[in-house]
């Protein structure tokens, strides 16, 4: 417990850091992800196979070199000069927006065949019949793939340690630093990371209750 | 299905889809342009970045990276897959305890993000006194994390087969083990199987985390190369052709993945399962 508490500054800090990460990914991904369902869903054929080929090339791309990507290569570019944080955000978001387009997708496909029957014998354009029909009844049904996708992104987050982001992952080699055992550091970050799961679990547990719908 | 989300397009919707297809071409090209031009204006573009790939020895290191991106991968995916149908059939025993242990197992292996257990092996039971190579650790987080994200997989394939199934092997006469062994898991293999092969994907691009442990594997050999002065630091070109292999990889095993489907899907043999109850392969984890 020593590890722990004597070194307890360094433990908020890293888990402080990785929870930025995840929310600033997170939302950033969930934005990037449902345009995307939307471009593959989409009446324009070019929208669609645009929107296939990202989700084809990203998803069987490993996340390490994504970042590898965006640490090393995209720094040449001399486009727009981000902090380590920030390009983790980025590489984070690049990544998980092609598995959450995938989910948005699948939940598209889940919502009745009339309710955009419906829609559209109103009138309602492709965006309308989107945006206020389809999308909100798409949501609720993916709330589990959707959480797992986003318990994906919130354990992904460590991989930024390895590239200069002092969040959880990073704990162990600042703490090796100060001569402490690297065994139980690990262990308790592993723990930090099983409650923050828990936590998650647990706001899928009620938004599923409190959004669930008769069908 | 995405066709019910719009009207059969009239000539005006015509003209207009045909007008933003132009545009989203011509924004397409415009993106992919100014990033190519980037790259030339910086110079990735220059023979002596790419002169590299001539030399011989490089081919032949960069095959041995790929060699060893596939060993662990074999390997892991092997122990994976082994590790999975144990503590499949584990959470599904009829003794409580052996129960609750493989669901405290499985549950704890799925929610450590798998680079924190792969720094557990490397980094921490050295300090146990226990010898580690990088190799090893990867290999061992990777049969842990996908092993047992792989027993929730074949668990909720054998509890989406028709009940009859079991029932008539009881029937027969034959024991608990016989009819998991011999008549629930293959089935359940087998309708499980794209879904099986899309986690073996995952596993296959989670080789790559061998990189920030120094195992030697493709992603660890380009970043290598990437920052030697002798070829002009061509970080840029290492990237692109290793995400080339990554992907060629990962696109044969899911092909593969499609192609047993489809087989599968010809084949009287196979059972169908209840839609609600299979998960569905296109939401494989993202890790």
């Amino acid at each position: 417990m020593d590890v722990l508490f004597d070194n307890l500054d360094v433990f908020a800090n890293g888990f402080y850091t990785t929870i930025q990460l995840f929310v600033v990914s997170g939302i950033g991904s969930l934005i990037l992800g449902t345009a995307l369902a939307m471009l593959r869903v989409s009446p324009v054929p070019v929208f669609r196979s645009a929107g296939t080929l990202y989700v084809t090339i990203v998803r069987n791309t490993p996340l390490t070199l994504v970042f590898l990507f965006f640490a090393f290569a995209y720094p040449r570019l001399d486009m727009v000069d981000l902090s380590f944080f920030m390009t983790a955000c980025v590489a984070l978001t690049v990544y998980t927006s092609a598995f959450i387009c995938e989910v948005v997708r699948s939940g598209i496909n889940t919502v009745p065949v009339g309710q955009a029957e419906a829609a559209r014998a109103l009138g309602l354009g492709f965006g309308q019949v989107l945006g206020t029909i389809v999308l909100p009844q798409a949501f609720r049904s993916v709330l589990p793939p959707m959480m797992s996708m986003l318990i994906a992104l919130l354990k992904n987050t460590t991989i930024a340690a390895g590239f200069s982001v002092a969040e959880a992952g990073q704990i162990r080699s600042i703490l090796s630093e100060r001569g402490e055992n690297q065994l139980l550091t690990l262990i308790f970050v592993a723990v930090g990371f099983i409650l923050l799961v828990m936590i998650l679990t647990s706001v899928q547990r009620t938004l599923e209750k409190r959004w669930s719908v008769a069908r | 299905m995405s066709s019910v989300l719009y009207d059969a397009p009239g000539p005006k919707a015509k003209a207009r889809h045909r007008m933003l297809a132009v545009l989203g071409i011509l924004a397409l090209a415009g993106a992919l342009g100014y990033v190519g031009y980037k790259f030339y204006e910086s110079g990735e573009f220059v023979p002596s970045k790419w002169e590299w790939l001539q030399y011989e020895q490089i081919q032949i290191d960069l095959a041995k990276a790929v060699l060893a991106t596939l060993q662990a991968f074999a390997s892991g995916a092997v122990l994976a897959l082994v590790f999975g149908a144990i503590f499949a059939i584990a959470r599904l025993s009829d003794h409580v305890w052996i129960r609750a242990f493989a669901t405290v197992i499985v549950e704890f292996f799925r929610a450590i993000p798998l680079l924190v257990m792969i720094f557990l092996f490397y980094f921490g039971l050295p300090v146990a006194g226990v010898e580690m190579t990088p190799y090893l650790a990867v290999v061992l987080g990777l049969m842990l994390y996908n092993g047992s994200v792989l027993a929730e997989v074949f668990r909720a394939g054998v509890l989406a087969l028709p009940k009859g199934q079991q029932e008539a092997a009881y029937a027969l006469g034959m024991r608990k083990t016989q009819v998991m062994v011999t008549v629930l898991l293959p089935q359940a293999i087998r309708s499980m199987m794209p879904t099986i092969i899309s986690q073996l994907v995952v596993l296959l691009k989670d080789t790559a985390l061998g990189f920030l442990i120094t195992y030697q594997e493709l992603l660890y050999y380009a970043r290598n190369l990437g920052s030697q002065g002798v070829f002009d630091r061509p970080i840029v070109p290492t990237t692109i052709v290793i995400a080339a292999i990554y992907i060629v990889l990962c696109l044969l095993l899911t092909w593969l993945a499609n192609y047993l489907d489809k087989r599968q899907n010809r084949s009287k043999k196979h059972i169908d399962l209840d839609d609600d109850k299979k998960p569905d392969a296109t939401l494989a984890d993202a890790r």
